[in-house]
Formats: C-alpha cells, sequence, structure tokens
C-alpha cells in the first residue's frame, strides 16, 4: 500500500459521497430548478475526484485521467445551463417557495 | 483586445493541439512528434478561425500569470459550493430561498463571458440560464439580495477582477 494508492481510495470515496449527495438532493428539492443545482455540481466534482483517484492508483493513467476531468469541468457547466433555460422556456413550474423571478420581465409575458 | 490575423491563430490553436497530443501519447519518439505536429498543422489550417479570435495575445505573459492563479481558486470555490449544497441537501429543514435574479458584468468578449458564467454555474447556490449583452440571469437557491448591484457584488465579485485581467 504506497501513499498515492491511499490517496485515491480517499479521492474516490469523496466522489461516492457527492454522487450520494445528488441523489438526495434529486428526491428531497422541490421544483426542476433547485434540482439542477444539485444534479449539476455534485455530478461535477464527484465525477473528478473518482476519475483522479482511478488515475493515482494506476500510474500509467495519471495524465489522461487529470486531461478527462479537465474536459468534463469544462463542458459540465454549459450542459445544466442549456436544460435549465429549455425548462424555462417549457414553462416548467417554479416552486411556491420562489421569492422573485426576473427572469419573466425580458421573456414579454 | 484586438483580433489577431491569420498566422497568429494557426500558430496559437497548432501549440495547443500538439501539447495535447504529447500529452496523451506520453512518448518523445522522433516518429510519434513529428506525425502529430503535422495531424496539428492540418487541422489548424481548416478551424484556425473558429477557434479563436484572439489567437497568441492569449499568451501575453501577465494574462497567463493571473490565468494560473485562478485555477486553484477556481477549485477552492468548487469544492465549498459542494459542501454549502451538501449541508442543504442533508438538513432536515431544507432551508432553501430560490429565486432568479439579474446581474451586470463588465466583460466585453465572448469567451469571457462564457468563462464566467461556468464560474458562476460551478460556485455556491447559482447557476447561470441565460446571458444578454451584459446582464445574465441567474437562478440562486438562497436569495440573499434582490437588487441588481447588491446580487451583481455577491456573485460576480470574486470572479470579475481575475476574469478582467485574463480576458480584457
Amino acid at each position: 500500500m504506497s501513499v498515492s494508492v491511499v490517496i485515491g481510495y480517499i479521492l474516490m470515496f469523496v466522489g461516492v459521497f457527492f454522487f450520494l449527495v445528488s441523489a438526495i438532493g434529486l428526491l428531497r428539492l422541490p421544483d426542476l430548478y433547485t434540482r439542477m443545482q444539485a444534479a449539476t455540481k455534485s455530478t461535477t466534482l464527484g465525477a473528478i475526484s473518482s476519475i483522479i483517484g482511478i488515475g493515482l492508483m494506476r500510474e500509467d493513467i495519471l495524465i489522461k485521467s487529470i486531461i478527462l476531468a479537465v474536459f468534463i469541468l469544462i463542458t459540465a457547466p454549459i450542459s445544466g445551463s442549456a436544460l435549465i433555460r429549455a425548462a424555462y422556456k417549457a414553462k416548467s413550474p417554479l416552486t411556491n417557495k420562489t421569492v422573485v423571478d426576473k427572469f419573466r420581465e425580458k421573456e414579454g409575458e | 483586445m484586438e483580433k489577431a490575423n491569420y498566422l497568429s491563430k494557426v500558430i496559437f490553436e497548432t501549440l495547443l493541439l500538439f501539447l495535447t497530443w504529447i500529452l496523451l501519447t506520453e512518448s518523445f519518439a522522433l516518429s510519434e512528434l513529428v506525425f502529430g505536429f503535422l495531424i496539428s498543422l492540418i487541422i489548424s489550417l481548416g478551424s484556425a478561425n473558429l477557434f479563436t479570435e484572439h489567437g497568441l495575445s492569449h499568451l501575453h505573459p501577465k494574462k497567463f500569470f493571473y490565468f494560473v492563479v485562478y485555477i486553484p481558486y477556481y477549485i477552492y470555490q468548487v469544492i465549498k459550493a459542494n459542501i454549502i449544497m451538501a449541508i442543504i441537501v442533508l438538513s432536515p429543514s431544507l432551508p432553501i430561498k430560490p429565486g432568479i435574479v439579474k446581474v451586470k458584468t463588465n466583460l466585453k468578449t465572448d469567451v469571457g463571458k462564457l468563462a464566467l458564467a461556468n464560474s458562476i454555474t460551478l460556485t455556491p447556490g447559482t447557476i447561470t440560464m441565460d446571458i444578454d449583452g451584459d446582464e445574465l440571469f441567474v437562478h440562486w437557491i438562497v436569495v440573499e439580495d434582490e437588487s441588481v448591484e447588491g446580487a451583481t457584488k455577491s456573485i460576480v465579485g470574486p470572479f470579475e477582477k481575475f476574469l478582467e485581467e485574463i480576458f480584457s
């Protein structure tokens, strides 16, 4: 058991924990927009730390795993933004806890 | 930032693609290097105008320094955002107060606005919905301030001083 393998296991555990948080968030939060927040943030960090953890265990794929993590970090927020805007244009309802909606003025409704 | 000419764009894209090639092949054999350079050059000649607008001016030392400093700060903010999200999701009372607010930005270039929108999406409790000129519409999971000025200060403030240096 070298040090890098131990760090790799710890990072994989952290990644799995954030995937679990994301799943609980999908069940507990009230509307599509808040669920998107939980899904986008937690799955991004979960995927990145799992991939880098595997890279630390297997030294020969460390550089490739870091490149993969960077691509995920760049592209995941774009898909989140696209989905949440599409949901708003399809008139998905906001939860009744919502306090302010500035987007409606621009849409002209 | 002024528009670069075609040659500068081709050199910039070739450098980036060649660096990616070296990292992925992990070998310094001469045949690998020559083949990778030729492939990078052919792709760059075709797609340089789509890939970048400012070419080599991205590699200005001051901009590059701020970019390197920005990366650890960004990773710190992502981890902080996830811990806050975990606290919200796992607490029994579910302390949310969601809303959509409007923020203003001073960034002019398209790439700068994209970087700002991505940074906002992965930081505590906010997700970018739309960009319209210099206005961004942001969904915020715990609204602290409904006014445009207050929201701008607390959402955009931390990132803009870095990104203005990088993409000015």
